[in-house]
C-alpha cells in the first residue's frame, strides 16, 4: 500500500505547528486576520503543498496527502477561531470601559430632555368628559360660536325682548340687524341645530366655547367653555333625566359620588333644575342646569311634542377643570403662560 | 329677595324650625342663598338709668358714667359714646356678658378705675350694621330687663333667596309662605287682617287713557291718619328686609309691599283727590322721590292728578318729589294698581331707577291683590293711629289688557310620562289646590284655574313642572332611557384627536388666547382687517375684533413667555376664527396654527410633514404665493389646486420685529374646516416586492433660481415605473459649488417589479435621469 512521502507529512505537520504558533502570536483581530489569511491563503505554505497535490501519481497517496492538508487547515482554522474569541473579549472588554458614560450625566442634560407638549386644561377636561359621555352612549356635536339671535335665543323660547334675556349678558356683534347676531352665550343653540339637522332619536353632548359681558376674575372669563347635553327619543322622562345625571356622576367623579335635582327655572326647560353633586364626604358641588326640553323648543327644532319627548343639561367646563387642578384663578388657566402649562402633563 | 321667618309664620303655622325650612325651600326651587339669624337676645344686658356723669382731667374722650340698674347698686361704667344724658335710660352689659361678637365683658379699666360693665349700641346688640352711639331706650322703660323685651325685638331668621325668574309671586312673603305651607300640608292663613268697621263710601274718581299699559288701578280712601315713627317691629322687620324706616305711613305701605308683593302708594287725599293714568306728553319732566328730574319719554306711564292734568308718580317706578305725605297729613289715597311688565322694565331701564315697585311689576304682580294689601295697610296703621278708618267705595278701575284668570289643563297620563311616574288624578289636583290652583278632574284630564298670582303659569307643562316640584324631585326615580344609539367621535373629531396628539408628541404646548383682538393687532402681524367682525358693545375697544387668523394671539403669548424668560417655546392652538362674509354669520371654520420661538421654516415643514403622515393627507408647497405677515423668501402657501388649505414658512422678520420678538419664529397654520373633514379610505395593503433593489446616488449642480422640486419631479419622471423612493439627503453651497448655485443629492431607490435589476437596467435609469437633469438645468457634479 502506498504512503506519501515522510517529508511531505512533516512539512504539513511543521506547518501547522507553525501557522498555529503564529496564530497564537495575533496581538489583534486585525493582526490574527492577516495571519489567517497568509496561512490559508493562495500564497500558503499549505496552499503550495496542495499545488503539489497534481503532480502526485500514486491516487491513493494523493488521498492521503489531500486529507492531511485538509485536516491542517482545519487545526489552523479551529485555532484561530479560538485565538479570536480571546482577543475579541479582550478588544470588547477595552471598548466597553472605554466608552463608559454616566447616564446620569445624560439624564440631567438639556439635550436628552424630549418634553412632550401639553394641552390646555380645558382641552383635557373636554376630552374626559367627551369620553365619559360615549361611554353613556352620546355622541358629540359642535355648532358656530358665532350665532344668529334666533338660535341663541328665540328658539329657545326666549322671544325678543323676553326679560329673561337679562340672564345673560350678551356680547352683540355688528350687523346689518342690530342684536341679530350675538357671540353665543350658551352652547344650547346646538340643540337647536342638531334637532334640525339629526333624524331622531338624538343622544349628543355639545362641548364649546361661549361668551359673555363679563370682566374677568378668579372664577369669570368672558370667553370660557360648556358641554350641553341633549336626548331626545319616545318616552324620555324626567326620571330618565335624573338617571342619566346620576350615570354621568359615577362615571365622571367615582362611585362614591352621587347627584340631585333642585327645582329651577330656564326657559328652555320646563320641567327645570339645578344638578347638584354629593362628594364622598358629604359636601354638594353645585354643577349645572338641566330640564325637560320645553315644547317650544322641540317645535323650534322641527319636533312634534306630541311624538318626542327629551331632556338637556349643560354645565361649565373651565370649573371642572379648576376643581379637578386645584386652579385658584381661572385668569391664570388663559394665561398661555408656560411656566402654568407645563406643570398638567 | 329676603324673607323673614316671623313673617311666614305668621301666614301659615309651618311645623318646622328654621334649618328645616331653609331645606324645604332649596327643594321647592327657592333657593336660599345664605341664612342669618338676627334679634338673638344677649343674656347679661339690661337695662339701666345713667344717674350722673363725670369726666376725668386726664381721659378726654371718654367718659365716667354712674348707672342704676334697678338693683340698688350704682356701677361704674367707662364709656366712648356722648349721645347721652343723665336719665337716659340705656343697655348695660354686665361683667361676664358674653357679646354677639364673642367679646366677654370684664373689669377693664382705664387710668386704674375698673369699669363695672358697659354700656351698649345697636351694632353692639347685633341689632343693626350701624348705629350713632348709645342705643338710647324709651324714658319710662323698666330697669333691669332685656332691652330686647322692651323694644319688643323678635328672635328672627333672614332667608336670602335667590329666585329665580318664573317665581314673580316670591318677591312677597305671601307667595314663600303658601310654597311652604302646601309643603308642610298646612293651610296659609295669609298676613293678619283686621281693618275695624268700614267706613263711609268715598270713591276718587280714576280714568285709565293708556289702557294697555296700566290694566288695572284701585284708590281707596283711608282716613284718621297721623303721621310719626313705627311701632318699633315694623321698623325691625323693615330693617332686616333691607329697608329703611321713615315713617308709620310709608313704612306700613313697605312692608304691605313686601308681604303681598302688591306696591302701592298712599297719597295724600286733601292734595290729589283724584287720577288720571296716562302716557307721558314729548319733553314732560318729572322730579322723582329721589330728587332727580327726569325728561320723560312718550311711552313712560304717568300717574297724574286729573285736576291739574300734572304727573304725581312714574307709575309703577318711582313716586314724585310733590305729592309725597307730609307730618300734617290726615287722609290717605291708597293706590294699589297692576301695570304691563314690559313697559314698566323699559322705563326703569330708559331712566337707570330699579325700585322695589318696578323689580315687581316688571316682573308681574297679581290684579287681584289690591283689597288684601289696602286692608293689611290699615291693620299696620291701626297700631300707631288708633283713629284710622278704611273707607267703603274702593275704586277699581280695570282695562282690557287686565289678566284674566287663565284655563290650563293636563291629562294624567302626560304628566305620568312626562315626569316617569306613577301619581293619580286626586293627588295631582290636591298638589295644585294647596297651591292656589282650583281643578276639576274628568276623566283623565285635570284642568285647573291658574291663580292670578301666578302669571308663569299658562301651558300644560308650566303645571306639570309644579307637581313635579310638589311631588319632590326627590321622590321622582332615576332610571336610563333604552337607547338604540351607541356613543362615538365623528371621524372629524377623531382626527382631530389624532392631531392634537401628533402636536403634543412634536413638544408643542397647547395655547389658548383670547378670541377678541384689539383694532390692529391683524395688521400688525400683516394681515388684512378690511375683513372683519367687531363686538357691538365690548367690554373693552381692546377685545372688540373678531379674529381672522390665529396668528396675532399666538405671538402674543409667545411674546408673553419670551418676556417671562421662556425663550424656546412652541405653542399650538385650535380654534375657530370669523372672518365677515356675505351671509348673516361669518364665515367661520377651524384652524390650527403652531409658532415656534426660535424656529425656521425647516422646523414648520416638518411639522407639516409630521401632521400629514398622521392624517394622510397633502397639499402642493407654492412659494410663488407668498402669504401675508410671512417672511417673504422664507414662506409658502399650502395649496390643493386652487385651494389656499394654510401657510408655511417664518414670520417676517419686519413683523417680529414690530412684536418685539427676538429670533425666528416659525409657523404653520392650516385649515382644519378642510384637513380634518376627509375621510380617507382605508389603505388597501400590497404585496411586497420582494426583488433586489438598486440605490442610486446622483448629486446635481443647479442654480438657486430653480426650486429642488423641479429637478425632482423630473427625476422622478426619468426613473419611471421603477422608482420607489426620492429623497434629498444633501444639500451644499459652497466651496467647489459655483456662487448662486447649489448642489442637491438625490438617492433614488429603483427596483423591478417582475425580476432582478440588470446592470444596464441601472444604467439607463442613471443616464434618463442625468438627460431630465439637464433639461431642467441641473449638471451631474463631477
Amino acid at each position: 500500500m502506498a504512503t506519501s512521502s515522510p517529508s511531505e507529512k512533516d512539512q504539513v505537520t511543521n506547518a501547522v505547528a507553525s501557522g498555529v504558533q503564529a496564530i497564537q502570536a495575533a496581538s489583534s483581530s486585525e493582526d490574527l486576520k492577516n495571519v489567517l489569511s497568509s496561512l490559508v491563503g493562495k500564497k500558503g505554505e499549505l496552499a503550495s503543498i496542495k499545488a503539489t497535490l497534481g503532480k502526485v501519481s500514486d491516487i491513493e497517496i494523493r488521498k492521503q496527502l489531500g486529507q492531511l492538508v485538509n485536516d491542517a487547515l482545519g487545526q489552523i482554522q479551529h485555532a484561530a477561531d479560538a485565538r479570536s474569541r480571546e482577543l475579541l473579549a479582550g478588544e470588547f472588554a477595552q471598548q466597553i470601559e472605554a466608552e463608559r458614560v454616566d447616564l446620569s450625566e445624560l439624564a440631567l442634560s438639556e439635550s436628552v430632555s424630549r418634553r412632550r407638549g401639553r394641552m390646555h386644561l380645558v382641552t383635557q377636561s373636554t376630552e374626559r368628559l367627551e369620553d365619559v359621555f360615549i361611554g353613556l352612549g352620546f355622541q358629540i356635536a359642535e355648532g358656530p360660536e358665532v350665532e344668529t339671535d334666533f338660535y341663541n335665543f328665540e328658539a329657545l323660547n326666549v322671544p325678543p325682548s323676553h326679560p329673561a334675556r337679562s340672564m345673560w349678558d350678551t356680547l352683540f356683534v355688528e350687523s346689518d340687524v342690530e342684536g341679530s347676531v350675538v357671540l353665543r352665550t350658551h352652547t344650547s343653540p346646538v340643540q337647536i341645530r342638531v334637532m334640525q339637522e339629526w333624524p331622531p332619536p338624538i343622544y349628543a353632548v355639545m362641548p364649546g366655547r361661549v361668551f359673555r359681558k363679563e370682566t374677568p376674575d378668579a372664577t369669570h372669563m368672558p370667553v370660557f367653555h360648556q358641554i350641553e347635553g341633549l336626548v331626545i327619543d319616545k318616552g324620555i322622562t324626567f326620571a330618565d333625566l335624573a338617571g342619566t345625571i346620576e350615570s354621568f356622576t359615577k362615571a365622571f367623579f367615582g362611585p362614591g359620588f352621587t347627584s340631585r335635582l333642585r327645582p329651577s327655572y330656564f326657559p328652555f326647560t320646563e320641567p327645570s333644575a339645578e344638578f347638584d353633586i354629593r362628594r364622598p364626604d358629604g359636601s354638594w358641588i353645585e354643577l349645572g342646569g338641566c330640564g325637560m326640553v320645553h315644547p317650544h323648543v322641540l317645535r323650534a327644532g322641527g319636533l312634534d311634542p306630541n311624538e318626542w319627548s327629551g331632556f338637556a343639561f349643560g354645565f361649565g367646563i373651565d370649573r371642572m377643570a379648576k376643581e379637578r387642578h386645584g386652579v385658584a384663578d381661572l385668569r391664570d388657566m388663559y394665561s398661555d403662560d408656560i411656566r402654568f402649562t407645563e406643570q398638567f402633563s | 329677595m329676603k324673607v323673614l321667618l316671623s313673617i311666614l309664620r305668621e301666614m301659615a303655622d309651618i311645623p318646622a324650625d328654621a334649618e328645616t325650612v331653609a331645606l324645604a325651600l332649596n327643594s321647592l326651587g327657592l333657593a336660599v342663598e345664605e341664612t342669618v339669624v338676627v334679634g338673638t337676645p344677649v343674656p347679661g344686658v339690661v337695662s339701666a338709668r345713667i344717674v350722673r356723669m363725670e369726666k376725668h382731667p386726664d381721659a378726654a374722650k371718654v367718659t365716667r358714667c354712674f348707672v342704676d340698674a334697678g338693683d340698688g347698686v350704682e356701677r361704674h361704667v367707662w364709656c366712648g359714646a356722648n349721645n347721652m344724658k343723665p336719665g337716659d335710660i340705656v343697655p348695660l352689659a354686665t361683667l361676664g356678658t358674653v357679646m354677639p361678637n364673642g367679646m366677654e365683658i370684664s373689669r377693664r379699666g382705664i387710668l386704674g378705675i375698673d369699669s363695672e360693665g358697659m354700656l351698649c349700641s345697636e351694632v353692639e346688640l347685633g341689632l343693626s350694621d350701624e348705629s350713632s352711639g348709645l342705643l338710647i331706650l324709651p324714658p319710662d322703660s323698666p330697669l333691669g330687663i332685656s332691652p330686647f323685651d322692651i323694644l319688643g325685638i323678635e328672635h328672627d331668621v333672614v332667608f336670602d333667596l335667590d329666585l329665580t325668574r318664573n317665581r314673580a309671586d316670591c318677591w312677597g312673603h305671601l307667595g314663600v309662605a303658601r310654597d311652604l305651607a302646601a309643603h308642610f300640608g298646612v293651610p296659609v292663613k295669609g298676613p293678619h287682617i283686621q281693618t275695624g268697621e268700614l267706613g263711609d263710601v268715598k270713591s276718587l274718581p280714576v280714568e285709565i287713557s293708556a289702557p294697555e299699559q296700566c290694566g288695572m288701578f284701585s284708590i281707596t280712601q283711608v282716613s284718621g291718619i297721623s303721621v310719626g315713627p313705627s311701632p318699633r317691629w315694623v321698623a325691625s322687620r323693615l330693617a332686616q328686609l333691607g329697608m329703611r324706616s321713615i315713617n308709620n305711613v310709608v313704612d306700613a305701605s313697605n312692608l304691605v309691599m313686601l308681604e303681598t308683593n302688591q306696591p302701592n302708594h298712599a297719597y295724600d287725599a286733601e292734595v290729589v283727590s283724584s287720577f288720571l293714568v296716562r302716557c307721558a306728553k314729548a319733553g314732560e319732566t318729572l322730579t322723582t322721590l329721589d330728587g332727580q328730574t327726569r325728561n320723560l319719554h312718550a311711552d313712560d306711564l304717568l300717574i297724574c292728578d286729573a285736576k291739574t292734568g300734572a304727573g304725581v308718580g312714574l307709575a309703577g317706578v318711582m313716586g314724585d318729589l310733590h305729592s309725597e305725605i307730609t307730618e300734617t297729613t290726615n287722609t290717605l289715597a291708597f293706590e294699589a294698581a297692576w301695570f304691563a311688565p314690559d313697559p314698566i322694565r323699559f322705563t326703569s331701564n330708559r331712566h337707570g331707577i330699579r325700585s322695589e315697585a318696578s323689580v315687581r311689576f316688571e316682573r308681574g304682580t297679581d290684579p287681584e291683590a289690591w283689597k288684601l294689601a289696602v286692608e293689611r295697610f290699615v291693620t299696620i296703621l291701626r297700631e300707631t293711629c288708633p283713629e284710622v278708618v278704611l273707607h267703603a267705595g274702593t275704586t277699581v278701575s280695570k282695562s282690557s289688557e287686565c289678566p284674566a284668570p287663565v284655563v290650563v289643563s293636563a291629562s294624567v297620563a302626560r304628566i305620568e310620562k312626562l315626569l316617569g311616574i306613577a301619581i293619580t288624578p286626586d293627588k295631582i289636583s290636591h298638589i295644585l289646590n294647596s297651591i292656589g290652583f282650583v281643578t276639576s278632574i274628568e276623566g283623565d284630564v285635570i284642568t285647573s284655574i291658574v291663580p292670578t298670582w301666578r302669571p308663569d303659569c299658562s301651558q300644560d307643562v308650566d303645571l306639570i313642572e309644579e307637581v313635579a316640584r310638589h311631588f319632590g324631585y326627590d321622590n321622582i326615580g332615576k332610571t336610563v332611557p333604552n337607547s338604540t344609539i351607541h356613543g362615538r367621535l365623528s371621524t372629524m373629531q377623531q382626527r382631530r384627536r389624532v392631531l392634537r396628539r401628533v402636536l403634543v408628541g412634536l413638544g408643542l404646548d397647547e395655547a389658548m388666547p383670547s378670541p377678541f383682538l384689539a383694532p390692529g393687532d391683524l395688521q400688525m402681524v400683516g394681515l388684512p382687517e378690511d375683513n372683519v367682525l367687531r363686538i357691538a358693545n365690548p367690554l373693552v375697544a381692546d377685545e372688540s375684533v373678531l379674529r381672522t387668523s390665529l396668528r396675532p394671539g399666538l405671538l402674543r403669548s409667545l411674546k408673553y413667555n419670551q418676556s417671562h424668560r421662556a425663550p424656546r417655546i412652541g405653542l399650538w392652538e385650535i380654534g375657530h376664527v370669523y372672518p365677515k362674509s356675505d351671509e348673516q354669520l361669518p364665515n367661520e371654520s377651524e384652524q390650527l396654527a403652531i409658532v415656534v420661538a426660535g424656529g425656521s421654516a425647516h422646523t414648520a415643514l416638518s411639522q407639516w410633514s409630521a401632521i400629514c403622515d398622521a392624517l394622510s393627507v397633502g397639499t402642493q408647497l407654492d412659494q410663488t404665493r407668498v402669504p401675508q405677515g410671512l417672511h417673504p423668501t422664507r414662506s409658502a402657501t399650502l395649496a390643493r389646486g386652487k385651494t389656499v388649505v394654510g401657510v408655511v414658512g417664518e414670520i417676517d422678520p419686519v413683523v417680529l420685529s414690530e412684536l418685539g420678538i427676538d429670533g425666528r419664529v416659525s409657523v404653520l397654520e392650516v385649515n382644519l374646516s378642510i384637513i380634518l373633514n376627509e375621510d380617507p379610505k382605508p389603505v388597501q395593503a400590497r404585496d411586497i416586492n420582494r426583488f433586489p433593489s438598486s440605490d442610486i446616488d446622483l448629486a446635481f449642480v443647479m442654480s438657486d433660481d430653480v426650486k429642488a422640486e423641479t429637478l425632482q419631479r423630473a427625476l422622478r419622471q426619468a426613473a419611471g415605473k421603477r422608482l420607489v423612493s426620492i429623497d434629498l439627503f444633501d444639500v451644499y453651497r459652497g466651496k467647489g459649488v459655483e456662487e448662486g448655485s447649489r448642489s442637491l443629492a438625490f438617492r433614488l431607490r429603483i427596483q423591478e417589479s417582475s425580476g432582478t435589476l440588470t446592470d444596464a437596467d441601472i444604467a439607463s435609469v442613471q443616464e434618463s435621469c442625468i438627460a431630465a437633469a439637464q433639461k431642467v438645468g441641473a449638471s451631474l457634479r463631477g
